[in-house]
């Protein structure tokens, strides 16, 4: 039943543009974006139990990445695909330094590495503009043709995000991922590189937002460092995850449904307290819905990780 | 001369410093809880004593115990209303939490306030002294001698007090403290409302320190945590030692790299310390 | 018989604390062989050195050619070498067979998933689990988590099996019942390094003793002599008793 709502949804995605005007599709590109990054997220805090705060990270530096390869006159879309990996060696790097932190030093390391590399790109004024952002090349055609593109590149990021994940679960890293997530002592003594599945996931985690972050870069042409290096880029696919209930690959999909929804109907006129209000979704979440909408809980993190199917 | 111009400057920021980290480290070390409230916290009471000062004339120095008890109070409610419910919960689940709940103040703060900087001008102002070549405005000495008397008051409320032995205990051994007819909830929420007041009353000395704005909240945050990774989790002497020392850092740094990069230098430091030696200087293990 | 584990001047340090101070032993193949000591003696330090947990400050550790003093714990357990805790690890939101088929599929070697539920199915019926095997790990009784910690570490096919305590908080009949177990993973050709509290266990299941004292290898001998050696006795209960019961008539 689910595979054939799986291909549906597929079909409703690839077929949105034909009747879709671009404001939906705007919103959809939003969707999609979102879902990979919950998806990505996924791999490091629901897979590995490890709570990272460095998607911003990773997706500002995605879109640097591509922006200034751009401006030094490489192709978009290959543009796109070095910043990915770009975002990937980062991560496995940055990986061996902190994931052998736990718990809130971990947290607190991956949530500072943003704000280094904020700091960073800020000073670098002469490869990416400083303060006063990047500005990317313009592409030569309609804004409908655009639309699509943007369109259909996310949802390549997302579906791949999706397929990765569920590949993953019935894997033995994911299996064990769910060891270490679980009592990460006992996974070592069963013989489980704890040091390199977690930089596995790590770099899984880095690798879609920096996609993302690098094609965001190319729809809305002027990057600053503030923007895509915001620490709610990190906070929210969090908030997705746990409102589409942890627990399951899919999970993460309906978590970001949920969330942009909830920010196109109910705040985004707000504009000025946007952030404010998402403070309180926050809390409220944590309060009141333990179990996300779906159920899975916080239970989840004390323990059981999902097949890929709800 | 110069050097050690720049170490006394370093040694009296130190001195707020310890006061600001002080609150962040206690309910860190109490409740295992990343209050990423903290520095909204102190940006408040910084706002409280600006305010004090221009409509009522309070001086912000004797208006530290009105922040104090102004924030304990918001403190005390925050916990028992928000924190409270998700104590046994996985750290994420806090951190989200306490994020989502910065996120809330921060926003109102700018809401009410506005991001612009208000400076609390001290009239007539205070001057420097000069001690024997170096010279030490006379607000800032002010500032670290209430902070060491603050974080001093408090190190003394824990050894000395039943809620102090109380808290104390809830730290050592949650479990044997509700044995011993400890009222963890409570203390949970003094414990937090304590943070609070500390922050509340290093926001008052803040302001007159440093222009005040929402804007600084995320930079004192982070102050914080280096602080206490710098000097060890959950002992006022550690704050002491990280605060003093992260001050004689930024102190040093601000000269010879430049002020404007002091955040990047507490980051750097951070992300040094957690690689290669989170357990500080004191080599203490904090909560995992 | 060349021996299957040696340690030469085994040494560590924890701060001012010397835990484990000049040991040497060999374990051979197919023995089963008792440590024990007060409380502090570095049972469990010995056995985290083995299985590295810690480094070594000095000396060497052989299993078969292979030194492995500075190997990490999981390649340790690739290579053969398991153990239990005292305290038992569990993954407490897996079933037992998924906690069971992780060792299988980890250190154990095997190819898939499938396979390692497989083999884990058996180890599982080895240890007289396999009625409980899709319940959670963390709604069985002590006992049985003893019994899982067990099955666990057989399905990583050790050659050498590290036993650390198992017998703490188990009555009479479940310590008997341990104690076939125990036998039986012997006659599959596992070497066992059983740690112990209870004389019980070691005379009646060992064929030799190591005993450790603040840190030293005050003995290495059969059960019978160890039982009668008067620093081993001092060790335990101290100088008075030590010259009353030592070298005495069994």
């Amino acid at each position: 039943m689910t595979r054939l709502l799986l291909v549906a949804a597929a079909l409703l995605i690839l077929a949105l543009p034909a009747i879709a005007d671009n404001y939906v599709l705007r919103v959809a590109t939003t969707m999609l974006m979102y879902s990979a990054l919950a998806l990505g997220w996924n791999f490091i805090g629901g897979f590995a139990g490890y709570p990272s705060f460095a998607t911003a990270a990773f997706f500002g530096l995605g879109a640097y990445a591509s922006g200034v390869l751009q401006t030094k006159g490489l192709p978009m879309v290959a543009a796109w695909l070095l910043a990915g990996a770009i975002a990937a060696l980062f991560a496995a790097a940055l990986g061996r330094a902190i994931l052998h932190l736990r718990g809130h030093y971990f947290a607190i390391a991956s949530l500072v590495v943003a704000e280094v590399l904020r700091e960073v790109t800020n000073s670098a004024t002469d490869l990416t503009g400083g303060g006063m952002g990047l500005n990317l090349p313009v592409l030569s055609a309609d804004v409908t043709t655009q639309a699509r593109l943007f369109y259909y590149a996310t949802f390549v990021v997302a579906a791949t995000a999706l397929a990765t994940a569920a590949l993953v679960a019935r894997d033995r890293l994911g299996f064990g991922l769910r060891c270490i997530q679980q009592n990460e002592d006992a996974a070592i003594v069963l013989g489980i590189n704890t040091r390199r599945y977690k930089v596995v996931a790590f770099t899984l985690s880095a690798v879609f937002p920096g996609l993302c972050g690098a094609i965001y870069a190319s729809w809305v042409n002027y990057i600053d460092p503030t923007d895509v290096y915001d620490v709610l880029l990190s906070v929210k696919p969090i908030v997705m995850v746990l409102l589409g209930g942890a627990g399951t690959v899919l999970g993460a999909v309906y978590g970001a449904f949920l969330f942009l929804l909830m920010e196109e109907l109910v705040w985004r006129n707000l504009l000025e307290f946007h952030a404010g209000l998402l403070g309180i979704i926050v809390v409220c979440l944590v309060l009141f819905l333990p179990h996300g909408l779906r159920g899975g809980g916080w239970a989840f993190w004390r323990g059981r990780m999902g097949e890929a199917a709800p | 001369m110069v050097y050690v111009q720049v170490l006394v400057n370093g040694l009296v920021l130190g001195g707020l410093y310890c006061a600001i980290a002080v609150g962040f480290s206690l309910v860190w070390g109490v409740l295992n809880v990343i209050n990423i409230l903290h520095g909204s916290l102190i940006i408040l009471g910084s706002y409280a004593a600006f305010f004090a000062y221009q409509y009522l004339n309070i001086d912000p120095f004797l208006f530290v115990p009105a922040a104090a008890a102004l924030l304990f109070c918001l403190g005390y409610l925050t916990q028992l209303v928000f924190i409270n419910p998700v104590m046994a919960s996985p750290v994420l689940i806090t951190l989200t939490l306490t994020f989502g709940l910065n996120l809330l103040l921060y926003n109102l703060m700018i809401l009410a306030f506005k991001a612009d900087f208000r400076k609390v001008i001290l009239s007539p102002p205070l001057g420097s002294i000069n001690l024997g070549g170096v010279i030490v405005p006379i607000d800032r000495l002010i500032s670290m001698a209430f902070a060491l008397a603050l974080v001093g008051l408090l190190y003394a409320l824990l050894r000395g007090s039943r809620i102090g032995r109380a808290i104390v205990a809830v730290r050592m051994d949650r479990e044997a403290a509700q044995l011993m007819g400890v009222k963890v909830a409570r203390i949970y929420a003094i414990t937090f409302g304590l943070g609070a007041a500390m922050a509340g009353a290093a926001g008052s000395l803040f302001s007159v320190m440093f222009p005040i704005s929402p804007e600084m909240a995320n930079a004192l945050l982070f102050k914080a945590f280096v602080i206490c990774v710098l000097g060890g989790l959950g002992s006022v002497p550690g704050v002491m030692i990280g605060g003093l020392t992260l001050g004689t850092i930024e102190s040093y740094s601000a000269l010879f790299i430049g002020p404007e990069y002091s955040v990047t230098v507490s980051f750097t430091l951070l992300i040094l310390l957690l690689m290669f030696r989170p357990t500080g200087i004191m080599g203490r293990r904090g909560f995992q | 018989m060349s021996a299957m584990l040696r340690l030469v001047n085994v040494f560590r340090r924890f701060g001012g604390l010397v835990a484990v101070n000049d040991i040497s032993f060999e374990l051979r193949a197919g023995e089963i062989v008792g440590l024990i000591g007060p409380n502090g003696a570095g049972k469990t330090t010995l056995v985290n050195l083995i299985t590295g947990v810690h480094r070594p400050g000095g000396g060497e550790i052989w299993y078969g050619r292979e030194r492995i003093d500075r190997l990490s714990p999981d390649r340790i357990a690739r290579r053969g070498i398991a153990r239990t805790f005292q305290i038992v690890q569990p993954f407490p939101h897996m079933t037992v067979l998924e906690n069971v088929a992780g060792g299988a599929l980890f250190a154990g070697g095997a190819p898939t998933i499938r396979e390692a539920k497989d083999r884990a199915m058996e180890h599982l019926e080895f240890t007289g689990l396999s009625a409980l095997a899709e319940r959670p790990a963390s709604a069985l009784t002590l006992a049985n988590r003893k019994r899982l910690e067990l099955a666990k570490s057989l399905a990583t096919n050790p050659r050498l099996l590290l036993l650390d305590e198992v017998n703490a908080g188990l009555n009479a009949a479940e310590i008997d019942a341990a104690l076939d177990l125990t036998r039986m993973i012997a006659e599959r050709g596992i070497t066992i390094l059983l740690i112990e509290h209870m004389m019980k266990v070691v005379l009646t299941v060992t064929s030799r003793v190591l005993v450790l004292h603040h840190g030293e290898l005050i003995a290495d001998d059969t059960p019978g002599t160890v039982t009668r050696d008067p620093r081993v006795i001092e060790a335990y209960l101290g100088p008075k008793f030590a010259t009353r019961y030592g070298s005495a008539a069994p």
